[in-house]
């Protein structure tokens, strides 16, 4: 269930109105359900709302554990 | 006293804030009008000249090939097309499938009460244009007219006829396994565009349709191919199809059911452009179920492929053909397909309609 | 696609499918329920199973809204648009699920009912404005992740004072889904259904956040691996879960932590309290009434609730009897255990609620998993 992608935002407007982009492709969206979204910040994006922020911190530290699960020792 | 009356004067069809109306259809002088200003003007040839209802042709040497298709398609006009020269395109093509030289069209006008002439000439300009660059005459037509909310504007049919050298056997049963299976470019194009002309799915982007007539690089195709082929039935091209409804996907799975084979194929060379990518990741949709209007699936004997794919490549609508997979013994007919991932999935037939999907 | 394509990575999973083989006790099996019908399309689409050690086993939970929506919800819906005559909006998911009478929404928009497909909550609000002398009714579905906007809509519509706007609330809740399966006969009693863990929702926890899942951490001593949406996240977790499995632990771990925090997002979590309150109980189709699983509007808000609006009863409408759709959303059989799958059950003209929705258990298996099965018996 719920089909969401993480989105950049590239362009705040009125209220909570904003355009997120995605590979080249960008929708108008809304923002209620989040705060402090700057442009450039990365959303998970659901049914056109905005779920929650995206943490690229957490982002490059989740894929660091993949690469490491790779090269564990035996 | 008044001046004389022209003999034969009509007021001239007013292209510009005219509509269909219900007399256009009856048969009458406004059918005639519209036929004679509208179509065969756009049109132009001998045939639609003569005025008939009917067109006496003369067909090049060869097996003849005919195929119709209907045009329903909403919105009427989109970033790359309209339906006019998409129905000019899609007959052509189902002709070219067979690796036959497309040569004359009829068409068929269903049109709605109050529809604008001013679109209606903007779409048979449409097709004239099509046609000429396709070098097909469309000879000869029809038109009907419904009531209003019993049409969708306009509803065109194209029937077309052409030629393809005799003996030459190109369909859907003939894939053998360890041909390869070439695909002549970007898939999803055509389909995405028109998603995103849609009111609730609308996003912004530079996507356009891919409607385009095939029949030119099917040539550039059978030629490196020719010599062989007409010595050796197993040699060169068994198969060509055009995945417009229903996508790649679909059209691989009819061929397989049809040839009684299996496929696999490999996610990677598919080509897809990163924006249709992004666009079904938004709605959830897979590239391989997406309508293309300009692209073609050719089945090739394992030894010919390569000069058949380079042959595409140096046609401008094949520059960015690739291989994509073989054809497989397999009693059960899947299509499989080893994915970017890694692991393998079943490519399967699409079950009603791709919808986008919350889930 | 950032954030898309370095977690499809194929390098990577080649690696973590190594580490997992390495790790699995060799005479031990594992059993993990993926709860989320989005892990089940991924684990299709991107063939997981294929890179897994044979000893992992991977089941199909009701995470599924679509799946578990009764029939006599639908039919309410079809019922509104060809009786009560308004604009029906549904997102594209609900269309052909098949209702009684032999319908659908797609079939009873052929019979000239108003069905409007909609991408987002926010487009039957506007349909609404737009057609200010018609009646508009959003037929919403979805678990925690879809309700925010569900409940951002009827808030707008009241601040608006629109009048021709109103809902069909069907919003279910993830942690009474998991509750249900686990207090189900063959999980808790007789054992005949063993789960060692569950691969966690994504983009519900991004709402909820992974507090929730300590109670069934605790209560069931069941760990619980929040994923990603992404096929690395879900192999990573299963490598997670298969560690908390060795180590004899039973904790809420989360993999997904790019989007999910402990307590998720309290400003939706407070506009779904605002709108929304529970019912005491709720029809799932294939695991009967629950209790406190679902939401209805709140008495506030009762202009907008299509249920009062039209004075609209549910009626209960029993499933075929060869359908194993109950058995199989608690995980409990295969879809190849149906007498009707595959043959008179197919994607095409579903008899089931597991079959209707990509994301269901039979339709995926359908798609994806068939051709194994069929490979195995060959060999």
């Amino acid at each position: 269930m719920c089909l969401a992608v993480p989105v950049r935002v590239v362009e705040l407007g009125a209220g909570d109105a904003a355009i997120v982009d995605l590979g080249g492709i960008r929708k108008e969206v809304s923002l209620a359900l989040v705060e402090d979204v700057a442009v450039g910040d990365y959303v998970i994006l659901h049914v056109g709302y905005a779920l929650t922020k995206l943490d690229p911190v957490e982002a490059e530290r989740t894929l660091a554990l993949f690469a490491e699960a790779g090269v564990l020792p035996q | 006293m008044n001046a004389p009356i022209k003999p034969g004067y009509v007021r001239p069809l007013d292209l510009k804030h005219g509509r269909i109306d219900m007399t256009h259809g009856g048969g009458g002088r406004a059918m005639k009008q519209l036929i004679e200003q509208l179509f065969a003007s756009a049109f132009d040839n001998e045939w639609l000249a003569q005025g008939n209802d009917m067109a006496r042709v003369v067909l090049p040497p060869g097996r003849v090939v005919m195929a119709t298709d209907s045009h329903v398609i909403t919105p009427l006009f989109f970033p790359g097309g309209d339906i006019g020269c998409l129905s000019v395109h899609g007959t052509v093509n189902d002709v070219a499938m067979a690796g036959a030289v497309p040569v004359y069209l009829a068409a068929g006008f269903i049109l709605e009460e109050g529809f604008p002439l001013a679109s209606l000439k903007r779409i048979v300009d449409s097709m004239a244009r099509a046609a000429r660059e396709a070098n097909v005459a469309i000879v000869t037509g029809d038109t009907k007219v419904v009531e209003q909310g019993k049409g969708d504007g306009v509803f065109i049919t194209t029937t077309g006829i052409g030629v393809v050298e005799d003996g030459f056997v190109i369909g859907g049963e003939r894939a053998r396994a360890g041909d390869a299976i070439l695909l002549s470019g970007f898939i999803g194009d055509h389909g995405m565009t028109i998603m995103s002309t849609r009111e609730s799915l609308a996003f912004g982007a530079d996507l356009q349709s891919d409607t385009a007539a095939l029949h030119g690089l099917v040539a550039a195709m059978l030629d490196p191919v020719r010599e062989a082929m007409r010595g050796d039935a197993s040699r060169g091209i068994h198969v060509l199809r055009d995945p417009t409804r229903g996508g790649l996907a679909t059209t691989l799975n009819e061929i397989a059911g049809q040839s009684g084979v299996g496929m696999l194929i490999e996610e990677s060379a598919i080509p897809v452009r990163p924006q249709v990518e992004a666009a079904c990741e938004f709605l959830g949709l897979d590239p391989l179920y997406v309508a293309n209007e300009g692209k073609l699936v050719a089945f090739v004997a394992a030894e010919d492929a390569d000069r058949v794919l380079v042959a595409m490549r140096g046609h401008p609508l094949g520059r960015d053909a690739a291989r994509i997979g073989t054809v497989t013994e397999a009693p059960h007919h899947f299509v499989q397909m080893a994915t970017r991932f890694g692991g393998r999935r079943v490519v399967d037939w699409l079950t009603g309609e791709q919808l986008p999907r919350i889930c | 696609m950032k954030y898309i394509d370095e977690f499809r990575d194929g390098e990577l999973a080649r690696g973590i499918a190594a580490q997992i083989a390495r790790e699995i006790r060799p005479d031990r099996r594992y059993q993990f329920m993926e709860f989320c019908g989005g892990h089940t399309h991924a684990i299709s689409r991107y063939g997981i199973t294929d890179l897994l050690p044979p000893q992992i086993k991977l089941i199909h939970g009701p995470g599924c809204p679509v799946c578990v929506l009764p029939i006599g919800r639908v039919d309410l819906a079809i019922r509104l648009a060809l009786e009560h005559k308004v604009w029906l909006a549904t997102y594209g998911d609900c269309l052909r699920v098949p209702a009684s009478d032999g319908l659908s929404l797609l079939k009873a928009k052929a019979r000239g009912a108003k069905v409007a497909m909609v991408y987002s909550a926010a487009d039957a609000l506007d349909l609404a404005r737009r057609q200010p002398e018609a009646q508009v009714v959003f037929f919403a579905i979805g678990f925690e992740t879809t309700t925010p906007p569900t409940a951002l809509v009827i808030r707008k519509a009241a601040a608006e004072g629109i009048t021709n706007f109103s809902v069909v609330c069907n919003h279910v809740l993830t942690p009474s889904a998991i509750t249900s399966i686990l207090e189900s006969p063959e999980v808790r009693q007789l054992g005949t259904v063993p789960l060692d863990g569950f691969i966690g929702p994504a983009h519900v926890s991004t709402v909820i956040g992974s507090r929730p899942y300590e109670h069934f951490a605790q209560e069931y001593a069941k760990p619980v691996v929040i994923a990603g949406f992404e096929p690395l996240d879900v192999m990573q977790a299963i490598l997670m879960l298969v560690r908390q499995v060795n180590d004899g632990r039973a904790e809420v771990e989360n993999e997904f932590t790019r989007a999910v925090t402990r307590d998720g997002n309290l400003k939706a979590q407070a506009l779904v309290s605002e709108v929304f309150e529970l019912r005491r109980s709720f029809e799932w189709r294939g695991l009967g009434e629950v209790p406190y699983s679902a939401l209805q509007i709140r008495g506030e808000y009762a202009a907008f609730d299509a249920e009062k609006k039209f004075a609209l009863e549910t009626r209960k409408v029993l499933d075929n009897k060869a359908c194993e759709c109950g058995a199989i959303l608690r995980g409990v059989k295969h879809p190849r255990d149906c007498r009707i799958f595959g043959t008179v059950c197919t994607p095409e003209n579903p008899i089931g609620s597991c079959m209707v929705s990509s994301e269901g258990a039979c339709a995926a298996h359908y798609t994806y998993g068939r051709f194994r099965e069929i490979a195995v018996q060959a060999a």
